[in-house]
């Protein structure tokens, strides 16, 4: 039987039920980006070199294959591990070396790393080596930059151009 | 006396709460499972109405929920917010429905199964709820589809990067087509097959809520939607970072975690809890009883209990040993929830029969036989003294009955009040008792699900085996009561003992008056 006293009670209850409902749907703010802060994003994907260099194959080696199957160059399948460094104002931000991934570590790698920043004038240094068989970096980019509170700076990797391209 | 964990007696007065607010019929908390699924029909419905409108492209995406947000709010913008609203809702009976479980001892032994589906059943939920907020395409959603593609990179099955398709002009519509797929018909099947294996071992499966909580429950949302409508964040750019962003907590927690874990780090956080979740049930385990044994040679094969089982355990099949009867049934141990309930089903379980001898039955429990019942019963009631004798019959997951002992009322605690035959208590009314007094799980919470329910409607309403028409329904007395109910008990007990004094003193009058007439 409802009677008003369960009435009251009920719409209580569901009063309590919602109100913890539509709390909880927005509410407490999640505070990603401090208002002195802004983004870099690393993002790109690049395959490393192979690690060693192809190799002409002799004339007796060849002989000794089938026709069809005389390849001049041998190369290795194996590729380089990349290492990427982004510096801020010479501090390290972001510092990564990934393998290439498959099982004979054939394949290109993927990055995907975000940090965050002060907003503010800054020297951007972004570093990378994609070949074992060289020290120090094979691409490098610095630039200056100017970041905006909440802005996002990405840093891709144009194949195109062999390049970083900074947006 | 049993000692009672903190937690459960904490469940248990938010339950006397819920039923002092709502009665046990309404009693949200003995309706959380349909309860979700009534939230889950809001979603279903006000999600197909939101489709038709939805734009599932890159530019059109946030275009079309804005438009049903404002142009079309008294509709569309109500039907988003019921959409959302609901989806949360769904979340909170989901998590109450495990605290239930939890509280009250109900998620281990026999139970394990419908526990470790339930787990990943969440996960379904969860899931299914951060697809729609991608779909939405606002500052939150291209938050929530990086963060999710950032997690998805971290798993060694996903080749490439996920995460790299949120960069400006990689993305295109064929993004939209593959979340509108996931959100609206992959996802919901997966979760609907999902529910279904989580019931697998329950007959009886009710997923109505009842229409009064129903009702409510949608004015409420209904109130919400128009009072506080769900809206968007600003447009998703892909050159801006969104600073502050209204997480609804409900699908989005985990997210925050990536500020401090690498993504890494909060998969084996999740699977680490989702694991430890799943295996509960053995931490520590539970003994259940001894399963049910059929007795053919007392077992007519009329399937009662089949249909009665709460757990699917029974079955009835061709019968084997040669007799006039066409079927019998058979008990799938691994399934026997060892509830008694079969035994209180069972027209052989009659203590009227074999008076002489062992009362068989056909179908019986080996750790508390019907022959031991009617023995017990019949001595209780040998050992009663007084003017007002009354037998009280209790269920182990209940009250115990055995705190109401003395010189004139017997006790006697049953598997489960459902394992009660009708016979029994008339048994025991023309064998001494004055008056029976049934104790139980609160009525709606039937540690075995139905036990309480047969036992009614075999005693009310004329569900077989059932309580004889003669039977005088004023000696009987059924008054559910948990662990924490003893004050309200012993207030019923004594006054049902009044009850039982006066008639026995009417009963002295009128055969006096008898006399004197003669």
């Amino acid at each position: 039987m409802l009677s008003a006293k369960r009435l009251v009670l009920q719409g209580i209850n569901y009063a309590l039920f919602m109100g913890l409902v539509w709390y909880f749907s927005f509410s407490p703010p999640y505070v990603r980006l401090a208002a002195d802060e802004a983004m870099i994003s690393l993002a790109l994907s690049h395959a490393g070199k192979p690690v060693q260099e192809c190799r002409r194959k002799s004339q007796e080696e060849l002989n000794k294959l089938p026709p069809n199957m005389r390849v001049l160059e041998e190369c290795p399948r194996e590729r380089s591990p990349v290492r990427i460094e982004v510096l801020v104002d010479d501090q390290a931000v972001i510092d990564e070396r990934i393998n290439p991934p498959g099982l004979y570590k054939d394949q290109g790698v993927d990055v995907y790393h975000s940090v965050k920043v002060p907003v503010g004038d800054h020297r951007l240094e972004v570093r990378m080596n994609d070949n074992i068989r060289v020290a120090g970096p094979t691409h490098h980019y610095h630039q200056s930059i100017s970041l905006s509170a909440a802005d996002l700076l990405v840093i891709q990797f144009n194949h195109a151009h062999n390049q970083f391209l900074v947006k | 006396m049993k000692i009672i964990n903190p937690i459960k007696r904490g469940y248990l007065a938010l339950e006397e709460w819920f039923n002092i607010s709502f009665g046990p019929d309404w009693n949200p908390l003995y309706h959380l499972g349909t309860l979700t699924f009534f939230f889950f029909w809001v979603v279903l419905v006000s999600g197909i109405y939101l489709f038709i409108f939805f734009d599932t492209s890159l530019s059109g995406a946030y275009k079309s929920v804005d438009y049903l947000t404002h142009e079309q709010w008294y509709l569309g913008g109500v039907m988003r917010s019921l959409h959302r609203y609901a989806s949360d809702a769904a979340v909170v009976t989901i998590i109450l429905h495990m605290f239930r479980e939890f509280a009250l001892d109900r998620y281990r032994g026999f139970r394990w199964f419908s526990w470790m589906t339930g787990v990943p059943t969440l996960w379904f939920v969860i899931t299914l709820g951060i697809t729609g907020y991608w779909l939405v395409w606002d500052e939150l959603g291209l938050y929530v589809a990086v963060l999710s593609s950032q997690l998805m990179d971290a798993l060694p099955i996903v080749a490439g990067s996920m995460a790299n398709n949120f960069i400006e002009g990689q993305l295109t519509d064929r993004f939209f087509t593959l979340m509108g797929f996931l959100h609206l018909l992959g996802q919901p099947v997966l979760l609907i097959f999902a529910l279904w294996i989580h019931v697998k071992r329950l007959s009886h499966v009710e997923i109505s809520a009842p229409r009064g909580l129903a009702v409510g429950s949608f004015i409420s949302l209904l109130l919400l939607s128009f009072l506080w409508p769900a809206t968007s964040h600003a447009p998703a750019s892909l050159s801006k970072v969104p600073a502050i962003l209204n997480l609804d907590w409900f699908y989005l927690n985990i997210y925050p975690l990536l500020d401090s874990l690498t993504a890494g780090q909060t998969w084996v956080l999740t699977i680490g809890i989702t694991m430890l979740l799943m295996i509960m049930p053995w931490l520590p385990p539970k003994k259940t009883g001894a399963a049910a044994e059929v007795h053919l040679e007392e077992c007519n094969g009329c399937g009662q209990c089949a249909v009665d089982c709460p757990f699917d355990a029974i079955s009835v099949q061709a019968r084997t040993d040669g007799a006039r009867w066409e079927y019998e049934v058979t008990v799938a141990d691994k399934l026997c929830a060892a509830c008694g309930i079969c035994v209180g089903s069972c027209h052989s379980s009659n203590p009227f029969r074999s008076s002489n001898k062992v009362l068989d039955t056909g179908i019986d429990m080996p750790q508390f036989p019907i022959d031991e019942v009617r023995s017990k019963t019949k001595r209780a009631l040998s050992e009663l003294h007084g003017d007002t004798r009354i037998i009280v019959f209790g269920c182990e997951h209940a009250f115990d009955v055995e705190q109401l002992k003395t010189p004139s009322v017997a006790v006697l605690n049953f598997l489960c009040t459902g394992m009660i035959p009708p016979t029994l208590v008339e048994y025991a009314l023309k064998h001494g008792a004055d008056g029976v007094f049934i104790s139980g799980c609160r009525n709606g919470d039937c540690y075995f699900r139905y036990g309480n329910i047969w036992m009614d409607k075999r005693f009310n309403e004329g569900r077989k085996p059932m309580l004889r028409e003669r039977v005088d329904r004023s000696r009987i007395a059924v008054f559910r009561a948990a662990v924490t109910d003893g004050r309200l008990i012993r207030r019923e007990l004594a006054g049902f003992t009044q009850q039982i004094t006066a008639l026995n003193q009417g009963k002295t009058a009128s055969a006096a008056q008898d006399i004197k007439h003669a």
